[in-house]
């Protein structure tokens, strides 16, 4: 038995192979025979498709084969469907308007596929699809969300008028009206929290390859939730049954949530592999991706906080226009909802919140899940709010954080969650003393002698992590199951194969659920390989997305190994002829209580395996246990976070000076994987403050739709952080988890926007504060 | 029209048969099948691509394969040691955790090996700079920056 493995800083199972190049990632996949795929996209965000002229790219070298919106209508393939079914203010459900894979007679964003063009070589699928002619009758765009509604809009879908998908609500309106009624103090933003484009370095990747043999497809594609992907595409766009399709989701490199849908391409190809009896590879190019993988954020939103005379939240009103881009992604309807709206209450005691959600179609590329999902936006209302707040009553941010932080657990929040546990408190008096605040007085004398500005902000996030309770989801309009699978697979010798349905795409998960599981076992982490991302290994399973890895799949894995564990110590009482509830075990080792008698879980295993001694009239032979976990309740990481930021007021550029986070995950596994993923959040957030947002023009066209023109942060736009933990452990899973993957994106926007106001002396500025926005707003404050 | 290049890839000799519109990265991927070398853009910016070409990293999506004509190219999988045993630089990202996906990685550590032979004990912002042409969307380069500058000392002390 040797040290502890849970808490230790273990270095990476998987960094080897990435580091020599022999990472397998879905690009690096080459079928025998494989033909490439191109798809024709709309070059218009809006407009009809009056003919489609294929001749002179049949005619190109090395064409094989081209399919359009009408091949696909004449071979029955449904539309891309929503994964969450979302319940307007009048009970009525949301409009889902058609979302077929390739056009069906109109286009309604910059990207929309019209055609796949499969040639010999990728030029070729190139040169071909470049030969495709299509007639437009261009239709006027319509790309900002909040002016869908405006009358004369233009229309996307005959089925949404208006281009509503839903207006939502949570909370008592009148009640929340009368607490503003009484209040000393109204603090009131509007802001748009801006459009981001997820960009993982990964494009996205799908190979379709059907056998005619055995009339079996497999699809190798970059996912995030390879079951979940086989599910969509199978019961409900290509009518297969599951058995006889396999999605294999490999090494992927990042996913930030833009791997968790079924994407159009991902059907496209499968259906096509069988049309020519040949695999078909198509991989994205960086600018395809910036049209066509779902983007995040883009809301609208007024925010109003009441107050009493000494800064006690008394009520908040929040009203949000959420663009959902031209179609409905896989899970958009459920992020400006159920994972924004009740999030509100943030890490306070406001007794009363009403949000309304109207969310709305326009021409552009649609919007899900991008890290953090509706949490970081729900984020930078309340923590904007908070610290504009408490600047206009003169009170210190983190002192009014103070007043209003719940203590007393569990919670009950005016927004339908119940917060199981939490220390505010400690993460605040923690990132105060991390950050020196108190020596933030003579930071901001040097930089005001340099001719500098110098701001401080703060953000204490919550998120609701560990998603999710089945129930619970299916009530709130889930139309899937939420839980984890795993599997522990004991070999005769003792070594260990786990299975998990969760998806590691960066997270480290071969690592992290390997140091559970042998440090349970009691054996060397050498002896444990985690397995995950292939639907005909892995029993089952939901992926990997919203910091729910550790906390669902990895008790499941925990279930699992429960019951390998109570299997093994049947074997052992039978080994050393002792009654079961007299064997006791403790990692690795089985003992008889009282006795000197053990036996290792090796040998338990041999037996098992080499079932000579062994109790047949009671248990099977083998050592294989798996377990499906579905958790009790949602986890709630927290955490505070303090920006400083130095303004050039002469060029407006903004330097990130420091940046101090201490998250509160729960129990940690690997505290480095885990500071990994803060400051890799962290950056992402600082990227939406500072430098990143997605901008169209007035026709639809995206403007910052490469790596020149949308800056995704580089290492001279970030600092080294300061990051640490403090621990609650979660309440209702064994390991006492809650997850960290999002927790940066979550918090930083706010913190930083916090600080650089603070800087300017301004109530807001719209994100990202690029130099010409930072040197706008102090110009026109003057 | 097919042109036919020679080149040197990871100490071996290699002859291929490419267009003149063919690319070195995609020689390196697609004839040679060594995909440790990743293509993250279309643009030039992102450095997943980074290869060694006689001794000097480049983006290897930016050079057309007959200009690697008579090349010596080194590329991810020609770092470690025959023997499997990893390089400094690469040993420094491990332990340092500079890699999540692994996606961007191949490219960073081509760089940095060339960066730290002309920067035996450089500073955070040297090492910042440097990566101006490389770009990581998970790590936050926090530990990037920490394992190039780690790296670079144990391949000064000869390690």
């Amino acid at each position: 038995m040797g040290a502890p493995l849970i808490g230790a800083r273990v270095e990476r199972k998987e960094d080897y192979r990435f580091l020599t190049g022999a990472g397998q990632y879905t690009d690096d996949v080459d079928l025998p025979r494989q033909a490439y795929a191109v798809f024709v996209r709309s070059p218009h965000a809006h407009a009809v498709i009056k003919k489609i002229n294929s001749a002179k790219a049949k005619k190109s070298p090395g064409f094989v084969a081209i399919y359009t919106g009408e091949d696909f209508a004449a071979a029955k393939l449904g539309g891309l469907p929503c994964g969450w079914l979302i319940t307007d203010v009048n009970g009525q459900p949301m409009k889902e308007p058609p979302h077929p894979c390739l056009a069906q007679g109109k286009v309604r964003y910059v990207g929309d596929q019209v055609a796949i063009v499969v040639a010999e070589t990728s030029e070729q699928a190139r040169d071909a699809a470049g030969l495709v002619e299509v007639d437009y009758e261009v239709l006027p765009a319509v790309v900002d969300g909040s002016r869908a509604r405006a009358k004369g809009a233009p229309q996307l879908h005959e089925i949404a008028p208006d281009n509503t998908c839903y207006v939502w609500a949570i909370g008592d309106k009148a009640v929340t009206d009368a607490a503003f009624a009484k209040a000393a103090h109204v603090t009131k933003l509007e802001f748009i929290n801006n459009r981001l484009v997820p960009n993982a370095m990964e494009p996205r990747v799908a190979i379709g390859s059907y056998s005619r043999s055995d009339d079996n497809y497999t699809l190798y594609v970059a996912s995030q939730n390879p079951h979940v992907e086989r599910l969509l595409m199978t019961a409900f766009v290509m009518g297969l049954p599951e058995h006889k399709v396999r999605v294999v989701a490999g090494d992927v490199g990042g996913g930030f949530g833009s791997k968790i849908y079924l994407y159009a391409e991902d059907v496209a190809v499968t259906w096509t592999s069988k049309q020519i009896n040949r695999p078909v590879k198509w991989t994205s190019d960086r600018s395809e991706a910036f049209l066509t993988d779902a983007h995040g954020r883009d809301h609208h939103t007024v925010a109003e906080m009441a107050m009493d005379k000494d800064g006690k939240f008394l009520g908040m009103r929040v009203k949000t226009t959420a663009n959902l881009g031209a179609y409905l992604s896989t899970f958009a309807s459920c992020v400006p909802t159920i994972l924004y709206a009740t999030l509100l209450a943030g890490q306070y005691k406001t007794p009363v919140i009403h949000c309304e959600v109207t969310a709305v179609f326009t021409n552009t590329t649609p919007v899900d899940a991008y890290r953090g999902a509706g949490r970081p936006e729900a984020t930078y209302v309340v923590e904007r709010l908070v610290e504009t707040a408490a600047r206009e009553m003169k009170i210190d941010p983190a002192e009014i954080r103070r007043r209003n932080f719940i203590t007393e657990f569990p919670y009950q929040t005016p927004v339908a969650l119940q917060y199981d546990i939490g220390n505010y408190n400690a993460t605040m008096d923690a990132v105060q003393k991390l950050a020196d605040v108190s020596g933030y007085a003579s930071r901001k004398k040097a930089s005001e002698a340099k001719g500098r500005l110098r701001g401080l902000g703060y953000a204490a996030y919550i998120e609701a992590c560990g998603i999710a309770p089945s129930a619970v989801a299916g009530a709130l309009g889930a139309r899937a199951g939420l839980f984890e699978a795993g599997e522990v697979r004991v070999h005769p010798t003792g070594s260990v194969t786990v299975f998990t349905g969760s998806h590691s795409h960066g997270q480290g998960h071969e690592t992290t659920f390997a140091q559970v599981v042998a440090d349970r076992l009691g054996m060397p982490i050498e002896n444990v390989d985690i397995v995950h991302g292939d639907t005909s290994k892995i029993l089952f399973g939901m992926g990997t997305y919203g910091s729910r890895s550790i906390a669902v799949g990895g008790t499941a894995i925990v279930k699992a190994l429960d019951k390998v564990i109570a299997k093994g110590r049947k074997i052992a009482a039978h080994l050393m002829e002792a009654a079961e509830s007299d064997v006791e075990y403790d990692r690795g080792v089985y003992t008889v209580k009282g006795t000197d008698k053990k036996k290792m879980f090796g040998e338990v295993a041999f037996a098992a395996y080499v079932p000579h001694n062994y109790p047949h009239d009671k248990l099977e032979p083998g050592l294989n246990e798996n377990a499906f976990y579905d958790p009790a309740n949602f986890t709630f990481p927290a955490g505070s976070y303090v920006c400083e930021v130095e303004v050039d007021p002469e060029t407006g550029v903004v330097k990130v000076e420091k940046f101090s986070a201490v998250d509160d995950f729960g129990n940690i596994i690997n505290p480095m994987i885990v500071e990994g993923q803060v400051h890799g959040g962290l950056t992402q957030g600082i990227g939406q403050a500072l430098t990143e947002g997605a901008r169209y023009d007035a026709t639809g066209q995206l403007t910052t739709g490469s790596f020149m023109d949308y800056c995704i942060p580089r290492a001279t736009d970030v600092p080294f952080y300061q990051v640490d933990t403090r621990v609650t452990a979660c309440t209702h899973n064994p390991l006492g988890v809650k997850g960290c993957g999002e927790a940066g994106a979550i918090g930083a926007p706010a913190a930083l926007m916090n600080a650089i106001t603070d800087a300017l002396g301004v109530k807001d500025m719209p994100m990202p504060a690029s130099p010409q926005a930072v040197w706008t707003a102090l110009k026109n404050k003057k | 029209m097919a042109v036919k290049v020679s080149l040197k890839v990871n100490g071996k000799s290699v002859s291929v048969e490419v267009e003149e519109r063919t690319l070195l990265v995609t020689v390196i991927r697609e004839n040679l099948r060594l995909t440790g070398t990743h293509v993250g853009c279309d643009t030039a910016q992102c450095g997943a691509c980074t290869v060694s070409m006689n001794g000097k990293a480049v983006k290897s999506c930016s050079i057309l394969a007959m200009q690697a004509e008579g090349a010596d190219v080194m590329t991810i999988e020609g770092v470690a040691k025959a023997d499997g045993t990893l390089h400094a630089m690469q040993a420094a990202f491990k332990e340092h955790h500079g890699l999540q996906c692994g996606f961007c990685t191949p490219g960073m550590v081509m760089n940095a090996i060339d960066f730290a032979k002309s920067h035996p004990n450089p500073s955070e912002q040297e090492i910042r700079e440097a990566l101006e042409g490389n770009l990581c969307r998970c790590t936050g380069y926090h530990n990037i920056v920490k394992a190039i500058g780690a790296g670079a000392k144990a391949m000064a002390a000869g390690k």
